[in-house]
């Protein structure tokens, strides 16, 4: 039963992509990537798109990581195990599992209004931050709890600080499962469109983006914008982002893979 | 049970408790007064008292679960962190009480080294494995590094075999190899102490036999404690023994004594095999 489950879901998934790429493929050339987007969809390109989705994942990036380790470094290093440690524990796991909506309009509060911040790249990356944090989180404590005791006492014995064992020891032993985690969260980050139309993703932005505060756009919301057109040339259009937006996620997919075997060879105990 | 023994000090003269070298001549390295341990509501060590003498080897045996492990690892304050560890009483090292809160545990961990159970070499090359201990102190001098490295893998009887591949994943050796070298990472800060949680149980017969002859070798320069569940291991390479039961010190004395000759019935049944 899961075999024939499995195998339907992949065949129906085969299918959906083929359909995409089979649509399009005609239109995806370099000027597409390059160009502004148009209210001609022959001269529409994704430039302003891409490189909003460039902004957005390197500021993403830069929020996340620091935060998500460093929490997950403290809860599996530092937390006293208590009541409070435990309810942390559960509203972490809870948190992975909000809708991402929910996210979008806490950070239409948050960011883009109590903070002022107004549709800018930093309000949508301090957003995508928050709904990828708990996978972080989650996945860099399960890379510590990976590492053997047994090389903890071997630092500690030798007069190791605590510090000087994370650092050392257990950082360089579970770096390839936190990467893994890293990047698998921000390759969900990257689909996302609903809490960027929230937080304010224009549809049409007739320019690439210049600081962390301008206003943007990125793929998902423009496949999102043509998709929604009634003339068959936009849906083509957007046959062609998705084929790119998909490149891109299975390149980073592929990264992850990578890197976990790379540094699983080298950790075997 | 047993009350008259466990709570023994140092002068008395009793046969059963008596170090085998002389104390007056050689002062005492290692002390327990009255140490008690828990683990939440299980008491694990009962009022232990026990003297090691400097630069001899001494031997923690009973059986699984007899609390010589724990007993051992009070010695570098590696229960620390154990959940719910809980101690009365004092351990001294050269006439100090390690648990005093003026002891940085970092401190004292340089000064006492430990080998495991289960050779656990770090994931990085054979060299950068002894170096550690230098490096994490603080030391820049890559001289002085390679020649403590290589000092204490020769005094490990380790380097003739590795000498061309220092720069080797310390994963690849054999497990024998790997557990000579926790004993030269352990050495290299320069400790007086070494403590030893059955160093050779995961080892085959050769190269536990090879363990054993370093020991015997290191005892002239470090103060050797073994915890070991072999019997004829605790025989052949300690000069005192110290038997354990249920958290209790039975009988502490001289390993030749203790063997041929034990002054408590459970001490004979259990060198015997009778149980345990």
């Amino acid at each position: 039963m899961g075999i024939i489950a499995s195998i339907s879901g992949i065949v129906v998934l085969a299918i959906f992509i083929g359909f995409v790429i089979y649509m399009g493929i005609q239109r995806l050339s370099w000027d597409f990537i390059v160009q502004l987007p148009s209210r001609f969809a022959e001269e529409s390109g994704i430039y302003t798109a891409w490189m909003g989705t460039v902004w957005i994942m390197v500021f993403t990036t830069l929020i996340s990581f620091p935060l998500g380790v460093g929490a997950g470094i403290y809860l599996e290093e530092y937390a006293r195990q208590n009541r409070w440690s435990m309810f942390l524990e559960i509203n972490i796991s809870n948190l992975a599992s909000v809708p991402s909506i929910i996210y979008g309009l806490l950070g239409l509060g948050v960011f883009v209004r109590m903070m002022q911040m107004g549709n800018s790249i930093l309000a949508g990356a301090l957003t995508l931050s928050l709904l990828i944090l708990p996978i972080i989180i989650v996945s860099t404590r399960e890379a510590i709890k990976a590492v053997p005791s047994s090389i903890r006492d071997a630092s500690n014995a030798l007069g190791a600080s605590k510090w000087q064992t994370i650092w050392h020891q257990i950082l360089p032993a579970s770096f390839g499962g936190i990467l893994t985690g890293v990047i698998l969260a921000l390759s969900r980050a990257i689909g996302e469109t609903a809490p960027l139309i929230v937080v304010g993703a224009l549809v049409y932005v007739p320019f690439a983006p210049q600081n962390p505060l301008d206003e943007f756009t990125v793929l998902p919301v423009q496949i999102y914008n043509w998709v929604s057109r009634p003339q068959e040339e936009f849906i083509i259009n957007a046959a062609a982002a998705i084929i790119v937006l998909l490149g891109i996620t299975f390149i980073m997919n592929g990264i992850a893979v990578y890197l976990r075997n790379k540094w699983q060879s080298k950790m075997e105990w | 049970m047993d009350s008259e023994i466990t709570s023994q000090q140092p002068k008395t003269s009793q046969v059963e408790t008596k170090p085998k070298l002389n104390p007056n001549n050689r002062s005492f390295k290692l002390q327990a007064k009255n140490v008690d341990v828990f683990y939440d509501d299980f008491q694990a060590i009962k009022d232990i008292s026990l003297d090691i003498v400097e630069n001899s080897i001494t031997a923690f045996i009973g059986p699984s679960g007899c609390g010589k492990s724990t007993f051992l690892r009070l010695f570098n304050r590696m229960n620390d962190n154990i959940d719910g560890f809980q101690m009365n009483g004092e351990i001294r090292i050269d006439n100090k009480n390690i648990y005093d809160e003026s002891i940085k545990v970092e401190e004292l961990r340089k000064r006492v080294g430990m080998v495991f159970q289960k050779p656990n070499p770090f994931p990085k090359s054979i060299y950068e494995n002894v170096a550690y201990g230098l490096r994490i102190q603080g030391v820049k001098d890559e001289d002085y590094i390679e020649n403590r490295v290589i000092e204490s893998l020769k005094q490990a009887t380790l380097y003739s075999e590795i000498e061309d591949s220092l720069d080797k994943q310390a994963l690849a050796l054999s497990g024998g190899q790997q557990q000579r070298l926790c004993i030269a990472r352990a050495l290299a800060v320069k400790p007086s102490v070494i403590l030893m949680d059955e160093p050779t149980s995961a080892l085959d017969p050769i190269s536990s036999g090879k363990i054993e002859d370093l020991i015997h070798e290191l005892k002239k320069e470090f103060t050797i404690v073994i915890v070991t569940h072999n019997m004829q291991q605790a025989a052949r390479v300690s000069d005192n023994t110290a038997f354990l039961y249920m958290g209790n010190l039975v009988e502490y004395g001289d390993t030749q004594k203790i063997f041929t000759n034990p002054k408590k019935d459970r001490t004979q049944n259990y060198i015997t095999g009778r149980f345990g």
